[in-house]
């Protein structure tokens, strides 16, 4: 399995986030998570991530056999986990093109490989720009730094190809996004689907699952799944709300 | 107690001009005697700068004056040229290069002065004083505030060396002028240089000002700077400072600019105990720019104040100020942008930035915009901004596998990169980008003898991650 999520829990100053929270993932399956606001979707995230003050109070996520709990983020992401962030980060005075080659030359650099000669470098930079309609005048600028929101989505699913994750986990990609944007977006994850890669999507909206087709559904509440199904779920969430799942719960 | 150790040194440097007059002032011009006659009388009637002037309210150089300092050395011999006692390189960078020891122009050889076929002098200022005297008279001392205060009277004073630069009009220098200032004696020095540069006309200069610590003694270096550019001409002035931790600097610079005049200056400040830098403009012809920039990188218990004053003093001129800082351990800083729009200065744009990261609880910024504009027709702005690395920025470089010390280095790296991308010489720049990595990663020694060996073909910098595209 590439992902295994047992009865795990997540504390952020004290607070419990999740409470329980089991999922299990494997090579070539893409699970989508839906959930109203506030259930711990994000937080599920950053905890997979190793995002600073996320605690891990118990439970364990264990990721290529190995349990990962206690790992730095950059060990991590070395291994293979990326996250397409809901709010990308704009780095001032860090050119696109140099943040991506730091970022591709560090994870072979985990594995053992020398660092990518400049010409394939460039050439595959080439290649995956023009996967998501990437300008180029963008990989000049300063990371994230004055693009609109479509951009900054876009360019999450170029680094995305760019460093070729075993687990890809985004984060209401979907948010944000007008529908051609949309579907850029979704055409290069799909694009990038495999047998040797698994994605979690998290998000709100069926929206993006009519295009980055799911074979899992899961809905998070109160920082658990309450609910898994196939892709039907989902149509039945977009129909029916969250409220019927809230109301089963709650009581 | 501070009023009682700051009159040592006063004390201390009166003596020693009235033991050491006839010396101090032989083969000195006239109007250079006088000058010197009322610096003493301003020193003899003010205190030295301390901490109750408004000015200096956050540097504090009472450790400084209680001090015993040899105040005067002689020049020493060598026969050696500058290349044998230290080496500079860096690729790609031509420069002519002229050295200071010990506050004294050093000229093997004895070649104190040099004029070259196109007319530009380089060299001694004692010398200058002798050979061209009618150009060292009519600008000599006539850039500075007047005895603005006492340890520019104590240079005036005591100051009998410095370098001369004299660019005659419509004359484009190639190649970059350095001066590399250097302290090597074991004994507490007290440094007097008085440096004087004059752009004529349509001239352009690039002028590399490199403040370096070649052992591990401490000293005092008290440096004064004028510079005059004349209409339409161009100066670029970049200063290196890499002191080490026991010495400590006031480098005040006072720059006349006339009409339709441009300069660039950026401040450097890898190393130092505790350094002070003053910058002034005076703005005097219409059109003119000023660009000054300034990074500094201080830790342990480092000091650093940089003091910028410009001037608008006429119609249609337009000044710019970026200061950047980065601040660890227990270091401090000040700084103090002041800019002055007079009545008559119309259509004058000025704008003023600061910004600091404090790398750690203990590390203290005082940080201080002053604007006073007496003219209605003005575009001003200021700002000033203390934070530390953005946590979010880390995460989403740690998140893309680099590593923390990595992302770390590349975050204050590219803060500083908004000032280093404005030195327009490009082997320059990427040798002062080196330093700054090299600084950042703790690496940076004083024992490099030249700010700028780290180019030095057979020892290339690694750097875990290449910045060299930022």
């Amino acid at each position: 399995m590439l992902l295994n999520i047992k009865d795990l829990h997540v504390s952020i100053k004290g607070k419990e986030i999740l409470k329980g929270f089991n999922l299990g993932v494997n090579k070539g399956e893409v699970h989508a998570i839906m959930g109203p606001n506030g259930t711990g979707k994000s937080t599920l995230a950053a905890a997979i991530t190793g995002r600073e003050g996320y605690d891990i109070t118990s439970g364990g996520i264990e990721y290529k056999g190995k349990i990962i709990n206690d790992l730095e983020a950059d060990e991590r992401a070395n291994m293979g986990i990326f996250l397409s962030f809901q709010y990308p980060v704009e780095i001032p005075g860090v050119s696109m093109t140099n943040f991506i080659r730091t970022a591709v030359n560090a994870q072979r650099e985990y594995k053992g490989l020398k660092p990518m000669p400049a010409s394939e470098f460039l050439k595959k930079m080439e290649e995956k720009k023009n996967l998501v309609e990437i300008h180029s005048k963008l990989t000049k600028r300063s990371v994230n730094e004055g693009f609109s929101g479509g951009e900054k989505k876009k360019n999450e699913i170029f680094q995305m190809a760019m460093l070729e994750p075993s687990l890809a986990i985004l984060d209401e990609t979907d948010s944000g996004l007008d529908i051609d944007a949309l579907k850029v977006v979704a055409k290069g994850v799909n694009s990038l689907r495999s047998e040797e890669n698994g994605f979690v999507v998290i998000t709100h909206y069926q929206r993006l699952l009519d295009y980055i087709v799911p074979d899992f559904v899961h809905v998070m509440y109160d920082g658990r799944i309450v609910k898994s199904g196939g892709k039907g779920l989902a149509l039945e969430l977009e129909e029916k709300g969250y409220d019927w799942i809230k109301e089963q719960f709650d009581n | 107690m501070p009023k009682k150790t700051e009159n040592i040194l006063q004390e201390n440097l009166l003596e020693y001009y009235r033991d050491n007059k006839s010396v101090l002032s032989s083969g000195l011009l006239d109007s250079v005697k006088n000058i010197k006659e009322k610096a003493f009388s301003f020193l003899t009637n003010s205190k030295l700068p301390g901490n109750k002037d408004e000015k200096w309210r956050n540097t504090d150089l009472g450790s400084i004056y209680s001090q015993k300092f040899t105040l005067g050395c002689q020049a020493e011999k060598y026969d050696k040229s500058i290349d044998e006692i230290f080496v500079c390189e860096v690729h790609g960078f031509e420069s002519l290069k002229f050295s200071m020891l010990n506050g004294w122009f050093y000229s093997p050889g004895n070649k104190k002065i040099k004029i070259f076929e196109n007319g530009l002098v380089v060299g001694s200022m004692m010398e200058a004083q002798k050979q061209f005297p009618e150009i060292f008279e009519k600008y000599f001392n006539s850039v500075i505030e007047e005895n603005q205060h006492g340890l520019i009277a104590a240079n005036t004073l005591l100051a009998n060396d410095g370098l001369f630069v004299y660019v005659p009009d419509n004359l484009i220098v190639d190649d970059s002028i350095q001066l590399i200032k250097m302290l090597n004696r074991e004994e507490n020095l007290f440094v007097n240089s008085r440096n004087l540069i004059i752009l004529g006309k349509n001239s352009k200069l690039s002028f590399l000002h490199c403040d370096d610590s070649i052992n591990h003694s401490p000293g005092f270096l008290n440096t004064v700077t004028e510079i005059v550019v004349c209409e339409n001409a161009h100066l670029h002035l970049n200063k290196l400072q890499n002191l080490n931790d026991s010495t400590s600097m006031v480098n005040s610079t006072f720059i006349n600019q006339y009409g339709s005049s441009n300069i660039t200056v950026n401040v450097i400040t890898y190393n130092g105990g505790l350094i002070r830098n003053e910058l002034n403009v005076n703005m005097l012809g219409q059109g003119s720019h000023a660009d000054l920039n300034g990074i500094y990188l201080m830790d342990k218990s480092q000091h650093i104040d940089n003091q910028v004053f410009v001037n608008h003093a006429v119609p249609n001129c337009s000044s710019s100020e970026l200061f950047k800082g980065v601040l660890d351990n227990r270091s401090s800083g000040v700084f103090n942008g002041y800019i002055f729009v007079g009545r008559d200065a119309q259509n004058t744009s000025a704008f003023q930035q600061n910004n600091n990261i404090l790398m750690s609880s203990d590390a203290k910024i005082d940080t201080q915009p002053f604007l006073e504009i007496y003219a209605d027709d003005v575009k001003c702005s200021h700002g000033a901004t203390v934070g530390q690395l953005d946590t979010e920025a880390l995460f989403y470089m740690k998140q893309r596998g680099i590593g923390d010390s990595d992302a770390r280095l590349l975050l204050m790296f590219a803060f500083t990169a908004e000032v280093t991308s404005k030195i327009n010489i490009e082997a320059l720049r990427l040798s002062i980008e080196d330093m700054i990595k090299k600084r950042l990663r703790g690496e940076l020694s004083i024992c490099d003898k030249c700010v700028l060996h780290c180019s030095v073909p057979d020892m290339p910098l690694e750097f875990d991650i290449d910045l060299s595209k930022i």
